[in-house]
């Protein structure tokens, strides 16, 4: 009877002290093994006599279940306390920088391109494409300018070599030769991507790069128009101005921007007209929908009669109007680049500072930018 | 041009201030550059009256002044040697700014005497470009009058006018619009004939090409000299030189009536006929590109003393029976015929010459004087007979003398048509609500014939062709402000969205780039021609005649000289390691089918240290943007062939993405440094180049239904395999065969080792392809995956001589 409360409490203090899970496994073995302390004295239960069976079953079974439950716990202690270290032991310095990413960016003109996108699809639009490098007829004679016309001279056009028919091709002057791709089916063969011949009615906007020779701050010899035409049977300037100066105010993300329309004058456009935008130019930005002064932003008007005809409507059946923006200059006044060069120039620094995130799409239901 | 409002009133009765006219003018179509406006710039400046004037003490030539002012008496040191006691001048006060020197004025020591202000002279208030000593006033000018008031200087209103409106390039001609425009009325024309004294000796000769109508008259015994000071002064007042009263004359009749004359001074002329007709050089005058080799056959010193080669497109004039050349119709005329101030007799020019052929003068002899721009724009062929009795009328009064006959030669063009007009044109293709009535109010107005539906334009109005400029006069007179907004009619939109198949790519291929950690970069769609050779481009088809400078001369066949370019610049300022994009065109040839789509990327792999080095091969980054890229927009799988890359690829580290033996999607790799070397940039770089244009549409548009989804319970089973191939063979060829060996249950195979050395024969390589493999109906037995991987193996045999390595 001491025999056992000894055993017990000689191998329970042993269990607490192991100092490891291999110390702990020893210690097992010689309580519980095959042959183990109190394994041999569970074999003895067969030789006693029933009624000391009865006496001394459950003392030995207990001794048995209290080493077996001091086991269990004494490992759990040292599995944490080892688990517990070798965490400790994989202790990194987390004030580290994580690896060098690349900042990737969305181009500011193509940002802006993708607002306009936003805004005129939302009214109907579509877009359509066209070269850039095109012929007179394109540019220039379908356009109403006609052969030689001083009208031509304004436009500072790249030319390129007499062909052997002593035709010169041209880098598009702006973006209005697709209205006559547009409005004019050709039998020659062109790619898909080049527009070539609606019915009416028409809606489309032509986004593209457009060339003049001309260099400064505000003009670089390579720069984004975005044209819009309309055709339909009864489009006429109130139409223009709501379009326009609902692309302004949803543009530039203000609820109204005062603008203004004055006559100009385009060949290809009857009446024509710029618009004006209110702003304040008296500080080193400009800031649009404020101020006492006016810019001009758009040149617009009703397509010329000529032009349709050339394209071969009917101006006494078809009529609408046609527009022009600059995209980069669009962008400078929203987003503030002070110099139209610097958008070409392809400056790591200013492309990340002026440049958007590819996750900044704009759309109408999140707003533009 | 400019004008001022007191020229502006000798047309138009009106009470309208500066500010009211330009307002009015903006809103009729002239687009007003600025105001020039001396009542500003010159407020601080008065009259002074210089009392006392002594020598200073320190100072040889300067004097120490007693000056009345609206300041009252002001101690003043001048230095003009004209600084006298007695005289009226101007005076500016401490703080003034002046415009002339650029300085404001401050109240310090001038050699130890204080001035307490400044006396100017005519230079330092900018109304002349040189003067000498201090302006001298008439003594009735009282003290503090001030400066504007004292040399009747006022506003000039400065503009632009478009290339339809030559007869807006005279004061009487922006008065009619004006007065249509409701700023007041339009003051009768008062021309009348000046009935000639004797017969016009002298005979005019016209060739209907060169010049269509010419009138011409002499006016003898006048006197020429410096004109009187009301006619300078409206000269000046728009930036205009006085010269002598004969030119004086022509130069306001120009502005004010967009009527250009000339003056011949008759005892220099040869012979007594006068001829318009063609050049006889052989000079160019069509060009907007650089003139051919010059000729010298016949040539004329015209009067700003330069001389011209006579082009066969080129309007003459000529005197000694058409063989001397006197001028150039419409743009300049001759030194030899010249006026100055001792001319007594002259003949008297009022010609019509052809727009276009003005023009082209213009641009082949580089002048662009007032009479050529007006000419080339186009001048009222009706004012050729008013035009030369308003000049003899002013001559005769202001050089006296006696006029002969007039003589015309030629005819004018013929008038404008009638155009056929529907009042209710205006409402349809304006928007505008305007009454028949006032519609023919604002027609008459500008001068325009009204008859029933019929409405004539003016002589002066050749612009207007149609009934659509018709409704633009109503509709600009009436005001764009009264323009109604009107939203545009609801329509359908486009199934599929606004943006086509390719438009959505670009846009796609855009953000997936800057994703990834590109920059998108624009650059210029021409290069130097070199550079363009070098990139397999630089036809001369696609090379500019006029390119605006030498290095942009030259369509690019390829954006990757223009990224290496900028890469190698960032470099230069400190930053090295471009990741930049371009999604762009580049050009074949001049034809629209030429043109191609691409997506350019470029990276120079210098990333930043990094504590933690990573260690692989870029190159396989930039592959892995690529496929990124191929993905997103939907290109179809593509082969990998090594060695057929163009020469700017470096021949072992590049390679294309085919579809099928033909199609190049796309080229990427490491740049060839002989490349980078010509470019001026360092090494290494990669880049990949690919062809938007070649990837195919998707055959159904409409569809969006994607295919059913498969999910297996079965767990897939991963097995790698070891294959001995010959060095050269690529990795990747094993790839193909193996997943074509059960195409139903091998899911995946990737190639995960490649070794060569200990262990593998010479010439051969190990190359360790892992392949999952998912179970489709029920788990495979042992037997099932030995079959399957017998297939394997016999497969990779087949297509590359691949043994599985014991």
């Amino acid at each position: 009877m001491t025999d056992l409360t000894q055993l017990e409490a000689e191998l329970t203090a042993r269990v607490g002290a192991a100092a490891d899970l291999a110390a702990l496994e020893a210690i097992r073995v010689e309580a519980l093994g095959k042959t183990g302390s109190v394994s041999e004295l569970l074999k003895t239960l067969g030789k006693l006599s029933p009624d000391e069976r009865r006496e001394q079953g459950p003392k030995i079974n207990g001794l048995r279940d209290a080493v077996s439950a001091a086991i269990a716990a004494r490992k759990a202690a040292l599995e944490t306390a080892e688990l517990d270290a070798k965490l400790a032991s994989e202790r990194v310095d987390l004030s580290l920088p994580a690896p060098p990413e690349r900042k990737g960016r969305v181009h500011p003109t193509m940002q802006v391109l993708d607002e306009m996108i936003a805004v005129f699809a939302d009214m109907g639009f579509s877009l359509a494409e066209g070269p850039d490098i095109e012929d007179d007829f394109h540019n220039f004679t379908a356009l109403n300018f006609p052969p030689k016309h001083p009208a031509r001279e304004m436009h500072d056009t790249f030319w390129l070599p007499e062909d052997e028919h002593g035709e010169r091709r041209v880098l598009r002057t702006h973006t209005s030769p697709v209205q006559v791709r547009v409005m004019q089916r050709l039998n020659e063969k062109l790619p898909s991507w080049i527009a070539n011949g609606q019915e009416p009615p028409i809606r489309v906007i032509v986004p593209g790069r457009t060339y003049r020779s001309d260099s400064d701050a505000t003009h670089t010899p390579m720069f984004h128009q975005m044209e819009g035409l309309v055709i339909d049977r009864n489009i006429h300037m109130g139409h223009l101005k709501w379009t326009l100066d609902t692309f302004i105010s949803r543009y530039f993300e203000t609820p109204m921007v005062e603008t203004r329309f004055r006559p100009h004058h385009f060949p290809f456009t009857e009446p024509s007209a710029e618009m004006d935008v209110r702003c304040d130019r008296s500080g080193a930005d400009v800031k649009i929908g404020q101020g006492a002064d006016w810019m001009e932003i758009v040149g617009c008007g009703m397509v010329h009669p000529n032009v349709l005809r050339n394209c071969g409507l009917d101006p006494d059946q078809w009529q609408g109007f046609a527009f022009g923006f600059g995209i980069d200059r669009l962008g400078t006044l929203k987003y503030g680049m002070p110099d139209l060069r610097d958008m070409f120039a392809s400056d790591v620094r200013w492309l990340e500072h002026y440049g958007f995130s590819a996750f900044q799409a704009p759309n109408t239901a999140t707003g533009l930018s | 041009m400019k004008f001022t409002l007191s020229w502006l009133k000798e047309h138009l009765d009106t009470s309208a201030t500066v500010d009211q006219v330009v307002e009015a003018m903006t809103m009729a179509g002239l687009e007003v550059e600025h105001v020039e406006d001396p009542g500003k710039t010159l407020a601080a400046f008065t009259v002074g009256k210089i009392v006392e004037a002594v020598q200073h003490p320190n100072a040889d030539k300067l004097r120490v002044c007693q000056v009345d002012t609206k300041d009252g008496r002001l101690e003043i040191v001048c230095g003009a040697p004209n600084a006298r006691a007695g005289l009226t001048t101007i005076y500016a006060p401490i703080g003034a700014y002046v415009p002339g020197s650029g300085v404001t004025l401050e109240a310090r020591p001038v050699r130890g005497v204080v001035s307490n202000g400044m006396l100017c002279s005519a230079k330092e208030l900018e109304i002349a470009e040189e003067s000498d000593g201090i302006v001298e006033l008439p003594d009735s000018l009282p003290v503090g009058a001030s400066a504007v008031e004292a040399f009747g200087l006022e506003a000039a209103i400065d503009f632009e006018v478009t290339p339809n409106r030559p007869d807006w390039l005279g004061v009487r001609g922006i008065a009619r619009d004006l007065a249509a425009a409701g700023l007041g009325t339009l003051k009768p024309d008062t021309v009348a004939p000046v009935p000639g004294t004797f017969p016009c000796e002298i005979e005019i000769r016209v060739d209907g090409d060169a010049c269509p109508v010419f009138a011409g008259r002499v006016i003898r015994g006048l006197k020429n000299g410096p004109s009187p000071a009301w006619l300078q002064r409206r000269l000046a007042s728009v930036g205009l030189r006085p010269i002598n009263t004969l030119v004086d004359i022509t130069n306001l009749i120009t502005y004010d009536r967009a009527r250009p004359l000339h003056v011949y001074d008759r005892a220099k002329l040869v012979g007594n006929v006068i001829t318009a007709r063609l050049g006889r050089g052989t000079a160019e005058a069509s060009s907007d590109a650089p003139s051919p080799a010059p000729h010298h056959d016949e040539q004329l010193i015209a009067l700003d003393g330069k001389t011209y080669d006579l082009g066969s497109e080129m309007s003459v004039i000529a005197d000694a029976n058409g063989e001397r050349p006197i001028g150039l119709g419409g743009v300049m005329g001759g030194e030899s015929t010249g006026c100055s101030e001792e001319t007594t007799e002259v003949f008297l020019e009022s010609a019509w010459f052809d727009p276009i052929r003005t023009a082209q003068t213009g641009r082949a002899t580089g002048i662009t004087s007032d009479a050529q721009y007006r000419f080339a724009r186009g001048v009222d062929p009706d004012s050729v007979v008013p035009g030369i009795e308003l000049a003899t009328r002013l001559i005769l009064d202001l050089c006296g003398g006696e006029a002969s006959e007039v003589r015309v030669a030629g005819h004018a063009p013929a008038p404008p048509a009638a155009i056929a007009f529907d009042r209710g044109y205006v409402k349809k293709l304006s928007g505008l609500d305007v009454g028949p009535a006032r519609i023919d109010e604002i027609l008459t107005k500008l001068g325009f014939e009204v008859d029933g539906d019929a409405v004539t334009p003016p002589s002066w109005r050749r612009d207007v062709e149609g009934k659509a400029d018709l409704v633009e006069e109503v509709a600009r007179i009436e005001g764009f402000d009264s323009l109604p907004v009107e939203p545009l009619p609801e329509i359908a939109r486009p199934v599929g969205g606004a943006l086509t198949v390719r438009q959505r790519r670009m846009r796609d291929a855009r953000r997936l780039m800057a994703a990834r950690g590109f920059a998108e970069a624009v650059t210029w769609s021409f290069m130097r021609r070199d550079w363009a050779e070098m990139f397999g481009g630089g036809d001369e088809k696609l090379v500019l005649t006029n390119p605006i400078a030498a290095d942009l001369s030259t369509m690019r066949p390829t954006a990757l000289a223009n990224l290496i370019d900028a890469a190698a610049r960032n470099a230069r300022k400190g930053f090295a390691d471009a990741a930049i994009f371009e999604v762009g065109p580049n050009f074949r040839g001049d034809q629209p089918a030429d043109q191609w789509t691409a997506v350019t990327a470029l990276l120079a792999p210098h990333a930043p240290k990094h504590w933690a080095k990573s260690g692989g091969d870029p190159l396989f980054e930039l592959k892995a943007d690529l496929l990124a890229l191929l993905e997103e927009i939907g290109a179809p799988t593509l082969q990998v062939v090594q060695g057929q890359n163009a020469a700017w690829w470096h021949p072992g580290r590049s390679a294309r993405l085919q579809l099928g033996p033909k199609v190049v999607v796309a080229e990427f790799g490491e740049l060839h440094p002989r490349v980078l070397k010509a470019i001026d940039a360092d090494g290494p770089m990669l880049a990949f180049e690919l062809n938007l244009d070649a990837i195919p549409e998707p055959k159904k548009k409409g569809v969006k239904t994607k295919p059913a989804l498969e999910l297996s319970h079965l767990m897939p089973l991963r097995r790698d395999f070891a294959f001995l191939v010959s060095a050269e063979t690529p990795a990747g060829d094993l790839v193909r065969p193996i997943l074509g060996a059960d195409k139903t249950l091998i899911a995946e195979a990737r190639v995960f080792d490649v070794y060569a050395g200990q262990g593998v024969p010479e010439g051969m390589k190990s190359v360790a392809v892992e392949v999952v493999v998912q179970p489709r109906e029920k788990t495979l037995t042992d037997g099932e995956i030995e079959g399957l991987s017998g297939r394997i193996v016999a497969a990779a045999e087949k297509a590359v001589g691949a043994k599985l390595r014991g």
